[in-house]
């Protein structure tokens, strides 16, 4: 004799395929619907954004882009939004990518963001209109891109000592001492803050090997996988801000007022929330009324 | 956008489908994208680290010198010992002399000790323990921001929960009474890490499929919407090479589900 399946136990035996179609359809739906959600930013996003924001022109930012493009879904809309904001304010930036597919990927995006900002643009955050006069972004003035070394954690080691010792010239081959950008610029001293955008454990070096050696502000740009493992160092004060996930890069677009591709993402992130929650409570009472028929069949 | 950047845009579009169809079941185009990416980042890391580590920094400091003085008079001739340590790593693929490759580990690994221990111990440990046994602010207990870390209750949670946690991992004693009440609120407290662990996990996820998205969305527009305005040399290969694709989707998904019915009706 079969044994009658009522719905919760089909529940329990629903083909995983089903959910993920489910899934997609609700994003693409989501998607393709053109609507926005209002974005609330967190303490955490508002203290990077407002430390950069008060940074005096000339100023220089470590930048690091320390991820592969297996995370650029998340990252890429950090790095376009601090940069870009860093670049409006004509703070000067060292980049480098200690992640070993970065390189090509982040050079890329330091054209794209130089190509986005030789339009004139208006801004407005804080109550206060910024117009920004388009520019062109020169290599060797406006930014240095150091590129890749292997072994992390001694190159932030290094750049503690000299930038030169570890990258005696840059990513394009250009002797360091060569860059205008450079001249009087040694270690770390002549940084404001180091900006680290990572997808894996460089975070780690950056916060023993870098903040806690050389003692500079470091705010942190996180995957979602990740940023729920250093939320500790925000409260012993040794990260000074963290940017979690597309949540985070849609927070700092909406404080920069530059909406890109993070706030585009985060109503499709809303709804995606919301099937997931559905299937987990539909998943829990489907799990206990099975259970509780076992129980009552004396199984 | 240039014809050979659309079609560079048609082949992560195609990537992005062959590795979603995993979700669907194993196949073979699935298995082409997986071995692509190993493979293209396998090599692409070796290219990265011949021209931007060996070549800046050991043969451009050993230029000045000569092969047949074996670089010894070069001005940095010293670049020649890391050079060597890291030749005696090839050793290894020798079983007699594999034992040599230990010279330069064991070099690497006391190097690395030696400055990892003080730093991780200090930035890791010490610094953890300093910010959860802070001084509770009584006065502040409930602040602007219940969940603010510099609220008195933050403060108190995070030291009570981080005790309970550890106690959950004490098997010494028995979970009971008191002791078993700790330690359930400890494991508690792990749960709710763990969930707020998933909940930013299935972000990243449903992000991933966000670029996807954007990306297929944006070669959409570059395959019709007014690209001869951007590109001037614009034709119907544009059209051709979508529709291709497209084709070849739906033909495949079509054949998924003749041979599913088949399989059914046998």
């Amino acid at each position: 004799m079969t044994e009658h399946k009522n719905i919760f136990d089909r529940m329990m035996s629903l083909d995983r395929r089903w959910i993920f179609l489910f899934l997609i359809v609700v994003c693409v739906a989501t998607y393709t619907a053109d609507f926005t959600i209002p974005i609330n930013t967190e303490a955490e996003v508002e203290s990077i954004f407002n430390f950069l924001d008060s940074l005096p022109e000339g100023d220089i930012v470590l930048v690091a882009i320390d991820y592969d493009p297996n995370n650029l879904a998340e990252l890429h809309p950090m790095t376009y939004a601090v940069v870009e904001h860093l670049w409006r304010k004509k703070v000067k930036i060292i980049f480098t990518s200690l992640s070993q597919l970065g390189p090509a990927m982040a050079d890329q995006a330091i054209r794209d963001i130089s190509d986005s900002l030789k339009v004139d643009k208006t801004y407005n955050y804080n109550g206060v209109e910024h117009n920004f006069k388009g520019r062109e972004i020169v290599n060797g003035v406006d930014y240095t891109f150091l590129g890749f070394k292997p072994y992390y954690a001694l190159i932030i080691l290094g750049m503690g000592q000299d930038f030169r010792l570890n990258f005696p010239s840059d990513y394009y081959g250009t002797p360091l001492d060569d860059l205008p950008m450079m001249q009087g610029v040694i270690n770390y001293d002549q940084v404001a803050c180091v900006v680290d955008l990572s997808g894996g454990n460089i975070t780690d070096a950056w916060i023993s090997y870098g903040q806690g050696r050389f003692n500079f502000p470091l705010m942190l740009g996180l995957t979602g996988v990740m940023v729920s493992q250093y939320y500790p160092f925000l409260g012993s004060g040794q990260v000074s801000g963290i940017m979690g996930g597309l949540l985070g890069a849609a927070q700092y677009e909406e404080l920069a007022d530059n909406p890109g591709r993070a706030k585009d993402g985060m109503r499709v992130q809303l709804f995606a929330h919301y099937v997931i929650i559905l299937f987990i409570v539909l998943g829990n009472i489907g799990f206990f009324m099975s259970r509780r028929k076992r129980m009552e069949g004396g199984n | 956008m240039e014809f050979s950047d659309f079609l560079w845009m048609t082949c992560g579009i195609f990537l992005t489908l062959a590795t979603f169809s995993f979700l669907y079941k194993d196949n073979p185009f699935y298995k082409f994208a997986e071995h692509l990416v190993v493979g293209v980042s396998a090599g692409f890391f070796v290219v990265v680290l011949w021209h931007g580590t060996l070549v800046p920094n050991l043969f451009q400091k050993l230029e000045d010198g000569d092969w047949y003085m074996l670089w010894l008079n070069s001005s940095e001739w010293w670049y020649i010992i890391p050079a060597l340590l890291g030749v005696l790593m090839w050793t290894r693929f020798s079983k007699e002399y594999s034992w040599v490759s230990r010279w330069p580990m064991g070099l690497y690994i006391g190097i690395s000790t030696g400055i990892a221990i003080p730093l991780e111990m200090s930035n890791r440990v010490n610094k953890q323990l300093h910010a959860m046994m802070i001084e509770i602010d009584w006065a502040n207990f409930f602040g602007g921001n219940i969940l603010s870390t510099t609220s008195g209750f933050a403060q108190l949670l995070i030291f009570v929960g981080a005790i309970a946690a550890l106690i959950y991992f004490f098997f010494s004693k028995e979970h009971k009474g008191l002791f078993g009440g700790v330690a359930t609120f400890g494991i508690w407290i792990l749960m709710i890490g763990f969930g707020a662990s998933f909940g930013y996990t299935v972000m990243a996820r449903v992000s991933l499929f966000i670029n996807r998205m954007q990306d297929t969305k944006d070669w959409g527009i570059a395959a019709f919407n007014n690209a001869e305005v951007v590109n001037p040399h614009y034709g119907a290969q544009y059209q051709i090479v979508f529709w291709l694709l497209v084709l070849f989707v739906v033909g495949y998904i079509i054949n998924e589900i003749v041979s599913h019915l088949k399989s059914k009706q046998v």
